[in-house]
């Protein structure tokens, strides 16, 4: 039954890692470059989301919208201003720019929210799920995860698959050049990338902030590197594949602390990482790379 | 001056690399004597030439190697610590200093080196982002089994637990060396500037020496393509653990020089965070550009410290800052802005100079 | 190449800088004790250097209203990483820095020691509570307990009003501060009236999820979780122990102080939580009240124990300054022997908000009691020894 328990533990944990990599993944295979600040965008969500609840009486539920606009926003702004101008610089330019901005997002958030924690109220209100009499509870801020995991990852593919922007996405990370001769806009399909993955970084900060209630401008920062390699484990650029290499993350880290030691738990999950890329190259669902000579 | 413009422009301008640390050196030594420079950079000089030797070696891999890693401070503290062992046991029989600091600055780069080695071999058949991740678990790894470390020396010999500083079983005045997450205290002050400058020099001489020789063209034709270089018999893994090992030895000599400086130094500090830091100055610097390491690395160690002025909003501004030089130095309309701003400031060059320089 | 003379035109500019820096006026000629406080101000740990910033800046103006010794305070961020430390250190000295109100944590305060034990500076810290801070350091004093003394602490409360027998312990093994206690607290437990029954631990990468660390500790059937953690991580503890339907007694040390008043934390999840604390914001003594009604007029928050010791310190370099006679034109070398003489004397003790009659040993550690407190309808209440 402990078993079970740890599973659950795991894959709660596991779905917000992989909330967070389906953010790093997006922009990462439309954009080709690793938005650092991805972690701190998701600090920014779950403030708003305190300050909504705490300050201005607002309904949990409208307080995560508020979180997404916000950082819907505020991604477009990043993108903008930090990103945009470096369109043809090299991927690792925009990557210092990217942890620029993350220092910046933390020390703002210093100054605006001091650095003294807060507490989060979990958004998710209705009672928790006992099963076998009581042995295995499943909280419902781990229901609410998994579900907002399960309809995130689907929605998304939808998106990808079915919309007009999907498909413009597609073509992008297929081929730029060859996507602008067809009459894509490709700056206008980044900016949609990172207005989608900052979105769905506030709902992972609502989330995270819910089943750990803790609030510091550095909150972020951990899940956020987590979430990277979730994503890079996972094949990075596959919407699939930053799912099931979040939730593996989660699970072997859980999995790891109770079985293996508590002690060395990053050390379990980090080698682990390392074995699983040295049989599969590309992470778990990634395109195997064909070059061309 | 003819002579000097008659030799190979790539010698020239690493005679001019070379000259221009031995006039830093001198500059700063010469300052120093004269007690006209502050406390507080005299305190930053040992750093200074800790992170300029970072961030030539990791410039050898990201820049001349063409691999991205994201744990480059992992080797650094295999270094620092290694350096710090070596030095307390040897306290006894070595009584020479610089010596001491000698050693433990050759262990260190041993020891990260053979851990240049056994990360290399498995994870250099990745490639991009991939290598770069299993870079940054192997730095998460190496911290996370530092801090559940504990080495001590006394009557009873060398003494290595992962339980706590009492099972080391280390005897009447056994000294305990690591201490867990605590770190290593009492670690002797043995880092002077000259040691520093010495080692940067050896980097410098290491590094731009392989950039010239047939191996490093051999790693640059690697990077540049791999596929070709392979078809024309380069040996690709020999050439790519090569620069890599090298890189990493290097970062284990720094690490030792580093944690020589300070009294106390724990696993903590080689985070993720200082990989992260190093790689700017690699990139502000220029891939490849060993002169613009040194300078970037100078430059932003000290940066952070000019800015105490601005109390609350330091780190706000050195955020600002960092965005901004990468936007500046990256984006052509702003940098075609910045030329009209600093022409006035443009030396005359004689011509061949600059073209020659042009086509980098 | 362009990037060259921009990267070149920062360094000059950097180099003109430090050099000019060097040349600015010396230690000015006057009365004022320039004091230097060094804390991590920005980073994870901000929230206890501001904390001793503010009590220490609060401290000083309250002296100096006095008319009497004059004091001027200059807090330096130091990311709480050694290196910075140092960097803030050498920042102060050139300042002209005569008394070290710090560092605020531990292993920088082992760097910065060192340096201070060198230059002869007097080096009073709020909370480096590890002994290497002091050890060998004549010149370096605590005015927070040490780890090992409230690991031991801890186990003579625990055994000495029976609290549990069975005892479980989780504890940051990436953290000086809590290991150190967690270490004595396990060799001072041998020979008590209470095993440990389970041990575990998280670092600060993975303090989430403490289900795993929970299970254990329920599945070993402990009656009591110790706690030497911070406050942060311990209400994560206290939630999740609560989403199980788990409820041990929790025994928490100086760390778990902030708990209460943290924003938005519902104490309820707190109750019966017992920890030994130098220092309780709800005390009703006049001193104590007065500092807090202060303390948050001034900054919006309630004081911690970060912010009590801070205060302190201040106010124990005020009154063995006094009793030193130190003046504002001595040098630091002078001051130091004349406080160290004071501090070490027998007849030297401060009445702070974190103790009566706090007095100093040669080593430098500190003597005075803790208090052990229990939560009750979410205050603090004193906890009886021997219940």
């Amino acid at each position: 039954m402990s078993f079970l328990s740890y599973l659950i533990s795991g894959i709660s944990l596991g779905s917000i890692y992989a909330i967070i990599a389906l953010g790093y993944t997006m922009v990462y295979g439309i954009a080709k470059m690793l938005n650092f600040a991805h972690g701190d965008v998701i600090m920014v969500g779950g403030y708003m989301s305190f300050m909504a609840t705490s300050y201005m009486g607002w309904s949990p539920v409208a307080s995560v919208f508020l979180a997404m606009a916000v950082c819907t926003l505020l991604g477009i702004i990043i993108e903008r201003l930090a990103y945009k101008p470096l369109r043809n610089a090299t991927s690792l330019a925009v990557l210092i720019t990217a942890i620029g901005v993350s220092y910046f997002l933390q020390n703002i958030a210093l100054l605006i929210w001091s650095s003294n924690p807060k507490s989060f109220t979990s958004i998710v209100s209705f009672d928790s799920l006992r099963l076998f009499d009581g042995q295995l509870i499943i909280s419902s801020v781990t229901l609410v995860t998994i579900a907002a995991c399960i309809v995130i990852v689907c929605g998304l593919t939808a998106i990808v698959r079915y919309s007009k922007i999907g498909k413009a996405m597609r073509a992008v990370s297929e081929d730029k050049e060859a996507a602008q001769l067809m009459g894509i806009d490709i700056n206008q399909t980044i900016s949609v990338t990172f207005a989608i993955g900052s979105g769905l970084a506030a709902v992972a900060g609502v989330l995270l902030c819910s089943a750990y209630p803790l609030l510091m401008p550095t909150v972020g920062a951990m899940p956020g590197i987590k979430a990277f390699t979730a994503a890079v484990f996972g094949g990075i650029g596959s919407i699939p594949g930053a799912m099931l290499g979040g939730i593996l993350l989660g699970v072997i880290e859980i999995l790891g602390k109770a079985y293996i030691s508590t002690e060395l738990s990053d050390a379990i999950v980090f080698s682990v990482l390392i074995i699983v890329l040295l049989v599969r190259p590309t992470g778990l669902l990634g395109k195997k790379i064909s070059e061309k000579v | 001056m003819k002579n000097f413009l008659k030799l190979k422009k790539t010698t020239r301008k690493n005679l001019v690399t070379y000259a221009m640390v031995i006039l830093a050196f001198l500059a700063v030594w010469l300052l120093s004597a004269g007690g006209s420079i502050s406390s507080a950079f005299r305190g930053q000089l040992v750093p200074i030439c800790v992170y300029i030797v970072m961030a030539i070696s990791l410039n050898l891999t990201v820049g001349i190697l063409g691999e991205l890693s994201l744990g480059h401070a992992g080797f650094m503290s295999l270094g620092a610590f290694t350096g710090v062992i070596v030095s307390i046991s040897l306290q006894g029989s070595v009584s020479s200093d610089p010596l001491r600091l000698t050693i433990a600055m050759i262990l260190g780069a041993v020891i990260a080196g053979i851990a240049g080695l056994v990360v290399g071999v498995p994870a250099l058949r990745l490639r991009g982002d991939y290598l770069a991740i299993v870079t940054l678990a192997f730095g998460e790894i190496i911290k996370n089994i530092i801090n559940t470390l504990y080495v001590g020396i006394g009557p009873n010999g060398f003494r290595i637990s992962m339980v706590n500083a009492e099972s080391l079983n280390l005897g009447e005045n056994g000294t305990v060396i690591m201490n867990g997450p605590m770190g290593a205290v009492g670690i002797p002050k043995l880092a002077t500037f000259t040691s520093g400058f010495i080692l940067i020099m050896i980097t410098l001489f290491i590094v731009l020496n392989l950039q010239n020789s047939r191996s490093g063209r051999a790693i640059m034709a690697v990077r540049d393509n791999r596929i070709a270089a392979e078809s024309v018999g380069i040996s690709v893994t020999r050439y790519k653990l090569m620069a890599f090992i090298i890189s990493a030895a290097l970062a284990g000599a720094a690490g030792a020089l580093y944690a020589l400086n300070f009294s106390t130094v724990v696993a903590r500090k080689f985070d993720f965070n200082t990989s992260i830091l190093i790689l700017v100055f690699v990139v502000l610097g220029g891939m490849g550009n060993i002169r613009g390491s040194i300078i970037a690395a100078t430059v932003l160690t000290v940066l952070p410290e000019l800015l105490r002025a601005f109390n609350n909003y330091r780190m706000l501004l050195y955020a600002v800052i960092l965005i901004l030089v990468m936007l500046v130095s990256n984006n052509e309309q702003l940098k075609n802005m910045m030329k009209k701003f600093t022409g006035f400031f443009k030396i005359k060059r004689p011509p061949d100079l600059r073209g020659g320089t042009a086509r980098e | 190449m362009k990037k060259y003379r921009i990267l070149c035109m920062a360094l000059a500019l950097v180099m003109g800088l430090a050099v000019l820096a060097g040349c600015g006026p010396q230690a000015t000629q006057s009365t004022t004790i320039k004091i230097g406080g060094i804390g991590p101000l920005t980073g994870g740990a901000a929230t206890y250097g501001t904390s001793v910033a503010n009590a220490a800046k609060l401290a000083v103006e309250e002296i100096n209203a006095l008319g009497g010794l004059q004091f001027e305070l200059n807090f330096q961020d130091d990311e709480h990483d050694a290196e910075k430390s140092v960097n803030a250190y050498n920042t102060l000295k050139d300042w002209g820095m005569q008394v070290l109100c710090g560092t605020v944590t531990t292993t920088p305060g082992v760097a910065v020691s060192a340096e201070a034990y060198a230059d002869r500076i007097f080096t009073l810290t709020p909370s480096a509570s590890s002994p290497k801070v002091v050890e060998g350091k004549d010149n370096i004093f605590q005015l927070c307990f040490t780890d090992p003394n409230q690991g031991i602490a801890s186990a003579q409360y625990i055994a000495e009003a029976s609290l549990g027998t069975k005892i479980a312990v989780i504890y940051n093994n990436a953290d000086a501060y809590s290991t150190g206690i967690y270490e004595k607290f396990a060799s001072e437990a041998k020979d008590k009236n209470f095993t440990i029954v389970n041990v575990t631990t998280f670092t600060d990468d993975t303090a989430t999820d403490f289900n795993v660390q929970l299970s254990e500790a329920r599945n070993a059937g402990a009656d009591l979780i110790f706690l030497p953690i911070y406050y942060q991580p311990a209400s994560l503890i206290l939630t999740q122990a609560d989403a199980m339907g788990y409820k041990p007694k929790f025994f928490g040390v100086d760390g778990m102080d902030g708990i209460l008043t943290m924003e938005n934390f519902n104490t309820e999840l707190a109750e019966g939580v017992m920890l030994l604390t130098p220092f309780a914001p709800d005390a009703g003594d006049e001193k104590t009240v007065a500092f807090v009604n202060k303390y948050k007029e001034r900054f919006g928050e309630t004081p911690n124990q970060f912010a009590a010791d801070g205060y302190d310190v201040i106010y124990a370099i005020y009154e063995a300054g006094k009793k030193a006679g130190i003046k504002g034109d001595m040098s630091a070398k002078d001051i130091c022997d004349k406080l160290i003489k004071v501090f070490t004397s027998s007849d030297f003790s401060v009445d702070g908000l974190t103790g009566e009659n706090m007095t100093w040993s040669t080593s430098g550690e500190v003597s005075k009691a803790p208090k052990g407190m229990v939560i009750e309808n979410g205050v603090y209440v004193g906890m009886q020894s021997g219940k």
